[in-house]
């Protein structure tokens, strides 16, 4: 993975030694809060409702064991034990002290990470594939291209100040792991009839509270060219991005007002107006770059698949998981595991101290140091010997990181909601540990089959509301938690916005409407292999309309 | 029609800790809501969310929220979200105000 050089070392730990003296004038008085909100957002530092929150980028979501030890060290440090992964692939502490934050920073800045641009109207931290490098079905690890665009971004003058914040996702394959629709620009690696690789370039997706699929703006872009067409995207953006109004500053709205044509020309325009060579890294840089993406020595291990079958039908549980929870690896005798953070009854993303420090020893050992961070809230192993994948598993399992559940009901997206946000308008977490439960035997879950939940406690939509197969939204209706339900969203190369259904439910009725939205899944599906997304989109809205609010009912209404 | 005035009370995080504080009638500010400044009237509410906001060393984002009083005399948030920050995470019983004995840690006025 990518390492500091000495001018990143040096920018990082001036960057918190800056910070440091602004939090010492802000306690002095010398800063007021007006003068000091803007920067200690700049550094990731939120206020919510309880305590202040830190939000730590990971870039692309890529951590080292180092890294990961060192989150725990900060949370037993300066916070209560636990962190929070989110949906952007970073981490969040819940609970620090003002004072202790610039240690924090200098306890992240030892470990060569930072809370730079995780907030803010600049361009974020930039995610991708959680299976990058290590994907079967991959064209080209997408990572080096996400740290061009993060080295490019970070500390952009020009795009310091954007009509409001700017998010970047890329993958590598044609199966969609990062959502690069729901994002501001998402970059989709493809190859040229030559068979040259490049990028498809999207524009204008986005969720919040007008929730977009993003437009392909340029169907193919050499390799070499794409800083200059993101600068180009980014002027152009800057230049006509509306500032009046905050809700309507996304780059998403701007292409909905403007239209794809002209905004296309325009970008296309102002890439011709650049100079090729200024916005071209040399090949030096690119080959540095892409030196600290090799892939690991992988070896070649004998029996490896029939050590793996015989574990498997000597453990039921460890068969469950690997069947639910690994896929596979581009590199023959190898897997993929993710760990689930979705613990029937634990917060989705939620991690301990303890549970930290186990996937960080399990990295180090088995998975060539690298852990991954997925913007579904779990945790990917990317290397795994498949017959050392029996040690894995019984070592997470004994550490309460053994649940069977990806892709599965329980695998919920989940905010912070009103629990910790001070932005939210009802609770997210409650409601996925209700799902959770009522849904717990893995015999009910794998029947439903492939089931994504994702839950937002406003409309800002954290949790990536809109493109959950199912979909829900906490809502206040009159000083009362209220949740809207959405069917058919979609986040992968297939995007879709689901749908509204119809009025909200309180609290209390949440778990029985997804009782009914799965009985009726269960009823209309051609058989076992038609997942409830198919169903949907074959049969549409009204079965499940008429599920949730029987026609008697709604004509008595 | 103008809403009818519901009694209030002057809420903040504190600067440092960042938890939920109160501005009490004694013009500081304290971690115990028994302690709120209670306004029955919306100058008395504008008169003490002044008070408090002044308070910039101390604390962070005052302002005003609707409560009722209880029948012991301590002010109780009408709205779930100002309920909820009295007692902190409701999935985590063991964190936020909920967990602490609460002791009222008061802040003396600057």
């Amino acid at each position: 993975m990518y390492r500091y050089d000495e001018f990143d070392h040096d920018f990082v730990r001036a960057r918190v030694a800056t910070f440091r003296d602004q939090v010492a004038r802000r306690v002095t008085g010398a800063l007021t809060e007006e003068e000091f909100r803007p920067l200690r957002l700049q550094n990731g530092l939120y206020l919510q409702l309880h305590a202040y929150m830190l939000r730590i980028a990971v870039p692309y979501g890529t951590l080292s064991s180092r890294q990961m030890r060192q989150f725990a060290l900060i949370a037993d440090t300066w916070d209560k034990g636990y962190g929070h992964f989110t949906t952007r692939q970073n981490i969040q502490f819940n609970w620090p002290k003002l004072k202790d934050v610039p240690d924090i920073l200098d306890a992240l800045a030892d470990v060569e990470m930072h809370a730079i641009q995780t907030s803010g109207n600049c361009i974020r931290n930039v995610t991708s594939d959680q299976f990058a490098g290590a994907a079967s079905d991959e064209i080209e690890d997408p990572r080096p291209t996400c740290e061009l665009v993060r080295q490019w971004s970070t500390n952009h003058p020009e795009f310091a100040f954007l009509p409001r914040k700017f998010k970047i996702a890329v993958t590598g394959s044609p199966n969609d792991r990062a959502a690069v629709k729901a994002h501001d620009i998402g970059l989709r690696m493809v190859r040229d009839d030559a068979g040259a690789p490049g990028y498809e370039v999207i524009v204008g997706g986005g969720l919040g509270r007008t929730p977009m699929i993003g437009k392909v703006v340029r169907e193919f872009l050499p390799k070499d060219q794409l800083l200059r067409y993101l600068e180009a995207i980014l002027r152009v953006y800057n230049l006509h991005g509306r500032r009046d109004n905050k809700y309507k500053a996304r780059i998403k709205i701007l292409v909905h007002e403007t239209g794809l044509e002209e905004l296309r020309a325009m970008i296309e325009a102002e890439f011709e107006a650049m100079d090729a060579p200024t916005f071209a890294p040399s090949a030096e840089e690119i080959a540095r770059i892409e030196a600290y993406f090799a892939p690991p020595a992988f070896e070649t291990v004998e029996g490896a698949d029939a050590a793996l079958e015989a574990a498997k039908a000597a453990d039921p549980r460890f068969a469950a998981w690997v069947d639910t929870n690994v896929v596979d690896h581009r590199e023959p005798g190898y897997a993929i595991a993710t760990i689930s953070l979705k613990a029937i009854g634990e917060a989705p993303g939620d991690a301990t101290s303890e549970q930290m420090r186990v996937m960080a020893d399990l990295a180090e050992r088995y998975s060539f140091d690298e852990l991954r961070v997925t913007h579904e809230q779990n945790i990917v192993l990317p290397h795994l010997r498949k017959d050392q994948l029996h040690e894995v598993y019984q070592a997470l399992d004994a550490a309460g990181l053994g649940t069977a559940n990806i892709g599965l009901i329980s695998d919920m997206i989940a905010c912070p909601g009103l629990d910790y946000c001070a932005l939210a308008t009802a609770r997210s977490i409650p409601v996925a540990q209700d799902i959770a439960r009522h849904f717990a035997d893995p015999v009910v879950a794998r029947d439903i089959g492939e089931m994504k939940i994702k839950i937002s406690g406003c409309i800002n939509a954290c949790g990536h509301h809109h493109v959950g197969h199912i979909g829900i939204l906490g809502l206040d209706k009159g000083g009362i938690e209220n949740y809207q339900i959405t069917l058919g969203g979609d986040a992968t190369e297939t995007a879709a916005i689901g749908e509204r259904m119809g009025p909200g439910f309180p609290a209390e009725e949440v778990v029985p409407a997804i009782e009914r939205i799965v009985e009726t899944y269960k009823a209309e599906r051609l058989n076992r292999e038609e997942t409830f997304l198919q169903t949907y989109r074959r049969i549409g809205a009204e079965p499940f309309k008429e599920a949730l609010y029987p026609s008697e009912a709604r004509h008595a209404a | 029609m103008a809403k009818a005035f519901k009694t209030q009370i002057v809420t903040a995080n504190d600067l440092f800790e960042g938890d939920v504080v109160y501005f009490t009638a004694g013009g500081f500010w304290s971690r115990n809501l028994s302690d709120a400044a209670v306004a029955h009237s919306k100058e008395d509410a504008d008169a003490i969310l002044a008070r408090g906001e002044a308070q910039q060393s101390t604390i962070v984002g005052a302002y005003l929220a609707d409560v009722a009083i209880g029948a012991d005399g301590v002010p109780q948030p009408l709205h779930y979200r100002e309920h909820r920050r009295t007692l902190g995470p409701s999935n985590r019983p063991d964190l936020g105000r909920q967990a602490e004995a609460v002791a009222p840690i008061a802040k003396v006025a600057a």
